[in-house]
């Protein structure tokens, strides 16, 4: 019987173990504790081009995130990339005139949306349109311009 | 000539009256199933001797693994300058990979090994036999109970692997090679994604578990009762358990990763 008890005890904790190791999988490693977040909201916006943005990409303002790319489209009308942003619940004072623009970090680092706050007294609300946009520098073609100005310069 | 077409075809008829055998008795297993939750002590005590035993060979390869994988993924990073990516590193290929397919690998030595051998032993010295005898389905009462505490224990080991080796690969991460903990984690927590990595990764460990076990308890169960039959067959729960993770875990990894 004591053998017994000692083994359900062992085996109690051995289960117990692997259920904190997946709730630290789960809290600490992976991205789930964002999705509880349901007071979420989300906002489009349109670039002419979005280089290599991803879903899943975040979204920062002064360098704080505040939200992440939540999918990827392209316009049938315009051609354009629209971009589907899923904006945090708790950052629901962003004002109507933001503005949106691809960086990237470092680099090489990956593709990221720097949000600019305007001075609109309104703010954001789920399905609102981001219109002002900048999109993503694309390195070849600042190098092509560069030579090509540069090109220019010297024939004169 | 005609002897060796022959021999070819019995070798092919027998491996697919084996298959079929092992099929059958997956079934019959599964079939038994319901039945544990009546017996629960019987889980417990299978638990016990799969799981918890294999806890802290899981615990300590774990964090070494993870302190190999901090250690050279540093290597290679820092040359970019972007050592602040390391987490990133350890917990994606722990989750996706690592975490399952080394803890199945070590299930297999360790827990899977143990099986066929126990139940080769018991079907050698006719344990089994005598059950029946007694009219009490050896199936549901010894091979049963086992294969479901391997389905179980194999998640949750797979679970504490990974969860140990990120935390190595931030012992030598951070406390070894100076990389910043707080770049650490949160990099970590921007690249890896619950459904994703983690819950695939679980997913895979579980499919791991199932096959180990099952090859496991069929080998013993099929094992030739002599000393010699029960040697083999350990042997084969071992090689054939490591072929089928192996080739298992490409075919997940293309159904699960293959798109990105």
């Amino acid at each position: 019987m004591m053998q017994s008890k000692s083994t359900e005890i062992t085996v109690g904790m051995f289960v117990a173990a692997g259920i904190a190791a997946l709730f630290v999988l789960a809290m600490k490693v992976s991205n789930l504790a964002e999705f509880n977040d349901e007071s979420g909201y989300q906002v489009t916006a349109e670039f002419e081009n979005i280089g290599g943005l991803k879903v899943r990409s975040p979204v920062t303002m002064a360098g704080v995130r505040v939200g992440r790319v939540a999918d990827i489209n392209l316009s049938p009308d315009t051609y354009n990339a629209v971009v589907t942003l899923n904006l945090y619940g708790n950052f629901d004072v962003i004002p109507t005139d933001t503005a949106a623009s691809i960086y990237t970090a470092g680099l090489l680092g990956e593709q990221y949306i720097g949000l600019e706050a305007g001075a609109e007294e309104e703010f954001l609300q789920n399905g609102d349109v981001i219109d002002l946009t900048q999109p993503a520098l694309v390195l070849e073609q600042v190098i092509g311009q560069f030579l090509f100005s540069k090109a220019e310069g010297d024939d004169e | 000539m005609i002897e060796t077409i022959r021999s070819l075809g019995r070798w092919g008829l027998g491996t697919f009256e084996r298959l079929g055998r092992g099929h059958l008795f997956l079934f019959r297993i599964l079939a038994g199933i319901p039945e544990i939750v009546l017996r629960l002590s019987l889980l417990v005590h299978q638990l016990f001797s799969v799981g918890v035993l294999s806890v802290f060979l899981i615990l300590i390869s774990g964090l070494f693994v993870g302190m190999v994988l901090g250690l050279q993924g540093y290597n290679t990073l820092v040359d970019f300058g972007a050592e602040e990516s390391l987490g990133v590193l350890v917990s994606l290929s722990l989750v996706r990979e690592l975490g399952p397919v080394v803890s199945a690998l070590l299930f297999a030595g360790r827990a899977g090994s143990a099986l066929t051998a126990e139940i080769g032993l018991m079907k050698s010295t006719e344990q089994l036999s005598g059950m029946e005898m007694m009219a009490v389905d050896p199936i549901r009462r010894v091979i049963a109970p086992r294969f479901l505490a391997g389905l179980i224990s194999m998640p949750l080991l797979a679970a504490l692997f990974s969860a140990v080796g990120i935390f190595g690969g931030f012992l030598v991460g951070h406390g070894l090679l100076g990389v910043d903990d707080g770049a650490f984690w949160s990099q970590m927590q921007v690249k890896t994604d619950w459904y994703d990595d983690v819950l695939n990764g679980v997913i895979k460990s579980i499919v791991f578990g199932f096959v180990v076990t099952w090859i496991a308890l069929f080998e013993g169960y099929d094992a030739t009762p002599t000393s010699e039959g029960v040697g083999r067959a350990t042997t084969r729960t071992v090689v054939h358990s490591a072929f089928a993770i192996l080739g298992l875990d490409f075919v997940l990894t293309a159904l699960m990763f293959g798109e990105e």
